[in-house]
């Protein structure tokens, strides 16, 4: 099996606390794998570790067959351009405008002519749902809906490898919830060709059963269930049994 | 006995945190530097930069030139009027604008204006992961938000200390010239003899001390911001606070220093 991220005997601390005990699994290239656990699990942890934004203790972790936790600063930075991420609350940047926002990667780190730019960030926008009205208008201006819409649009902007969602839907409405994860199935299906991967993180388990692949669910930093969705509803740990039964 | 224990302890406890912040807001300082001289260069995001400081700051500095000018003018003619003086306040104006009052009253209105709204834009980008999304993108935020704002304070503050000296001598000229009823020849001939570049070179460099200091405690305070709206209020009105205090002790021992140099 291909394996977009790998983890080998990971440990991290902070302190003298263990956060992550002894991780071991792979997330499967060109699929949607959701990160399930309670608060204090250890999820915002081990995403911060895939992307590099903090170091493991212990192990090695591999993305895309690269072992990041061997890369410095410059080639860290570097490599990270293989990620889009988007976040709980978008993290749009408030000075810009939605078109700005998604604009915002192409200026840095291309060498597009600004009809190219403007063409680009027209099609990312029409592709996520926002209008040409919505383009120029300020995050502040725009529905928490509409933002996450943005911010998933200037997150595929650089097109990444990997898509990685903290919390895609904590503090929306349902309807809403399901337009989000739509948005996040339909993203992986148009990319489906080249292998695109989704690492979502979640509490929400009616959602994730839904809309995933494989679900890796983690309690106080162990991996105790890694499967397909199928397996999944079969497992026997008490835990996820609770979960559940949500 | 329990109560002087707790003492102790919380005094320990405040120095230890104060020892540990110094060295924090050094590091910072460290950070900085090397992220200002590595390309690329946001000369963009640092013409904004001033932009927003002048902006922020160009009417209030003139007004407090303008009243400063016009009181320092009154309170000499009024103090020394046993004497005959005319000629001279015009120049004593002129000298403690130059090398006191505009690079301190500027870098307090600054401080108050742009500090705060320094430490107030960085600390929303913090606790709403706008600074997480620019490191995650591979920018990073010490380069991207930091720098701009510290140079922008640094070229900004000389600029308005040299508005802010124009703008008081012609306070003081108004009150002088026109209230007073000095002759306006004799309020400004003596000027040359006093007045030296030196001193406007001190006023100068004082700004622009100034406004680093400002900018690095301005956007200091915004990365350190934790906690919701909350800590956005509390590290905006850190960075006030400090760079208000920063401004008049380092005022003092520039003075010395400059007098030394100059
Ligand atoms: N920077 C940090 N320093 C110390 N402890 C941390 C830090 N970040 C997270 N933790 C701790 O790690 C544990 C897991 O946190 P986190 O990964 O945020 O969990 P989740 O996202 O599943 O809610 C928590 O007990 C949290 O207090
Ligand atoms: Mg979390």
């Amino acid at each position: 099996m291909d394996y977009a991220i790998e983890f080998k005997n990971v440990d991290k601390k902070y302190g003298e606390q263990t956060i992550l005990h002894d991780l071991n699994f792979g997330i499967h290239k060109g699929k949607i794998t959701t990160i399930l656990g309670f608060s204090g699990a250890g999820k915002s942890t081990l995403m911060k570790i895939i992307m590099g934004l903090t170091p493991v203790t212990e192990g090695d972790v591999l993305v895309l067959d690269t072992k990041i936790n061997d890369l410095h600063d410059m080639s860290l930075r570097e490599f990270r351009k293989n990620f889009g991420m988007v976040f709980q609350y978008a993290a749009l940047f408030d000075f810009l405008t939605s078109f700005e926002n998604v604009a915002f990667p192409l200026r840095e780190f291309t060498k597009l002519k600004e009809p190219e730019i403007k063409k680009k960030v027209l099609d990312l926008l029409a592709a996520t749902g926002i209008q040409v009205e919505a383009a120029y208008k300020l995050p502040s201006e725009l529905s928490g809906g509409m933002r996450k819409r943005v911010g998933l649009a200037r997150a595929l902007a650089l097109e990444p490898q990997i898509m990685l969602y903290d919390e895609p839907t904590s503090g929306l409405d349902p309807i809403t919830t399901h337009v989000v994860y739509d948005l996040i199935v339909d993203t992986a299906k148009r990319n489906e060709e080249r292998q695109f991967t989704s690492v979502i993180i979640s509490h929400d388990i009616h959602a994730t059963l839904k809309y995933s692949d494989y679900i890796l669910f983690l309690e106080k930093g162990k991996v105790v269930e890694h499967s397909n969705v199928e397996t999944f509803k079969k497992s026997v740990n008490p835990t996820i049994r609770r979960f559940l039964e949500l | 006995m329990v109560y002087i224990k707790n003492w102790i302890e919380q005094l320990g406890q405040s120095i230890i945190d104060s020892i540990t912040g110094l060295g924090d807001f050094t590091q910072y300082m460290f950070i900085t530097a090397f992220w200002a001289i590595k390309p690329p260069f946001r000369w963009k995001l640092l013409w904004d930069q001033m932009y927003f400081i002048g902006n922020k700051s160009l009417f209030i500095v003139s007004l407090t030139a303008g009243f400063t000018g016009m009181v320092f003018a009154l309170q000499i003619y009024l103090g020394f009027t046993f004497m005959n003086i005319d000629s001279l306040i015009g120049p004593l104006v002129l000298i403690s604008l130059a090398k006191e009052l505009a690079p301190v009253f500027t870098g307090l209105v600054v401080a108050g204006r742009c500090g705060a709204a320094m430490a107030a834009q960085i600390g929303t980008m913090k606790v709403t992961e706008q600074v997480d999304a620019l490191e995650v993108m591979g920018i990073n935020s010490y380069q991207y938000l930091s720098v701009p704002r510290i140079l922008a304070a640094m070229l900004s503050m000389p600029l308005l200390t040299g508005i802010f000296l124009f703008v008081g001598y012609l306070g003081s000229w108004l009150i002088g010239v026109k209230v007073l009823g000095i002759d306006a020849v004799i309020y400004t001939m003596k000027v040359g003899d006093f007045m030296k570049l030196s001193m406007i070179a001190e006023g100068l460099i004082k700004g622009f001390v100034f406004g680093y200091l400002i900018g690095v405690i301005g956007t200091y305070h915004g990365f350190k911001v934790s906690g919701g709206a909350e800590g956005v209020g509390r590290g905006t009105n850190m960075a006030v606070v400090w760079g208000m205090i920063i401004v008049l002790i380092v005022d003092f021992f520039l003075t010395n220093f400059l007098a030394k140099i100059l």
